[in-house]
């Protein structure tokens, strides 16, 4: 098969326009061999068409190549790795699903108990029990559905057969329990309860 | 073609690559993860390219994924991984294209495939459209209009080649086609996609998308 523009007899190689449009593309891929390149860069310094059809197909090869051409839709990422997770590990789909609707109902349920709760002083569980002050909003303390305290664990006041519940100190106070004298004794002031009487309130 | 090689994404290096492989292969699963990673962009890209439809290319993404991961043990490292995983995305891609439209039939220009020369229509001084445009989604639009315009062959030899960067070769084999026929099809749609963004050409989409009198760029 003929190269495109050689000429018998010819010491330089010629192109006409024709050969260079047929040849443009494999040039921008530097796929043309050396004879033909120096051929083609000649008709290139003396042909304008030619020039606008390389540097237009230049410019289109560039520009299809930028990676910024396709957006890639918001959260594409994450849900293929949720499929993928679902495939590599079919049983904790139900696990999930389980997660996912265990989380709503906490949210549910704390939402209500938000709403409940919210703009009023809750009331005491025990018509004996003070308030207290100091005790940090963010400790966990324990409570228990019967009782009327909350406590520290490891606490020797709470009863053995408690269903026992871990909650902060300002969720348990919201709910109306009061500090145990026993093992919250630290935070209580002088004037909430009278001596070292235990609030035996449980 | 070094324009396209330097926009294209960091891959791994083929050892660590094929190290991890490896590794999946023989049963640490969980490294599918990290293997996949570079590369989640492209193959959206790719089923984007034929099938046009954001939640399509997505679903067709996600799908040639699963089956990379499905069917990781089948493949043998003579292949680089990336040309593997593409090819997986355009089948899976061309087979849903086929589902929804089982009446599309190829254009006579495509059948005819690679008889002729195609000759530019537009000899008019280029200006060159900067890369920094295509942050303007009306930029994109127009580029991806003018791809979507060409003929299927012509548009999938040119994404595979020009937009996920697999060489010739890599084309032809994703492809099933000669060598020969992938530059005749490039050159072809690279020279129709130079005319229909061509400036020269009345400007349609100039004055279109940007208003009158207005550069785009």
């Amino acid at each position: 098969m003929a190269e495109p523009g050689v000429r018998k007899g010819d010491e330089t190689m010629v192109v006409s326009c024709e050969e260079v449009w047929r040849e443009v593309s494999n040039y921008l891929e530097e796929d043309v061999r050396p004879e033909l390149r120096a051929a083609m860069d000649e008709h290139f310094r003396g042909c304008k068409g030619c020039t606008s059809i390389l540097e237009g197909t230049r410019n289109v090869v560039k520009l299809y190549g930028d990676e910024s051409m396709v957006s890639v839709p918001l959260g594409y990422s994450y849900r293929l790795h949720r499929r993928l997770e679902e495939d590599m590990h079919p049983s904790r789909r139900t696990f999930f699903g389980w997660m996912v609707a265990a989380a709503a109902s906490v949210l549910v349920v704390g939402g209500f108990e938000a709403a409940r709760s919210s703009g009023r002083v809750p009331q005491l569980r025990s018509p004996h029990a003070q308030r207290a002050s100091a005790v940090p909003p963010d400790m966990t303390v324990l409570i228990y559905p019967d009782g009327k305290v909350f406590h520290v664990a490891g606490c020797t006041y709470i009863p053995a057969e408690a269903h026992l519940r871990s909650v902060s100190a300002r969720e348990a106070e919201r709910e109306g329990y009061t500090p145990c004298v026993r093992c919250l004794k630290q935070y209580l002031t002088q004037n909430t309860f009278s001596g070292d009487t235990p609030n035996r309130a449980v | 073609m070094q324009e396209a090689a330097t926009s294209q994404a960091a891959s791994p290096q083929p050892g660590n690559e094929a190290a991890l492989i490896a590794r999946i292969q023989n049963g640490e699963r969980e490294l599918f993860y990290e293997l996949i990673q570079p590369y989640e962009r492209r193959v959206y890209a790719a089923a984007f390219a034929i099938l046009r439809n954001e939640a399509d290319a997505e679903d067709a993404a996600q799908e040639a994924v699963l089956k990379a991961f499905r069917y990781i043990k089948q493949f043998r490292s003579e292949a680089k991984f990336s040309t593997w995983l593409i090819q997986i995305a355009i089948n899976e891609a061309r087979m849903r294209r086929r589902k929804q439209h089982p009446e599309l039939i190829e254009p006579i220009a495509d059948r005819q495939d690679d008889s002729g020369n195609y000759v530019p229509r537009d000899f008019a001084d280029w200006r060159e459209i900067p890369s920094e445009t295509l942050e303007r989604k009306e930029v994109r639009e127009k580029l991806a209009e003018a791809l979507a315009s060409l003929g299927q062959i012509y548009r999938d030899v040119f994404v595979l080649r020009d937009m996920q960067h697999l060489s010739i070769e890599e084309t032809a084999a994703a492809l099933k086609i000669s060598t020969a026929s992938v530059k005749t099809r490039l050159l072809r749609a690279r020279l129709m996609l130079r005319d229909l963004l061509s400036p020269g050409l009345g400007g349609a989409w100039l004055s279109q998308a940007f208003g009158k009198g207005t550069k785009p760029w």
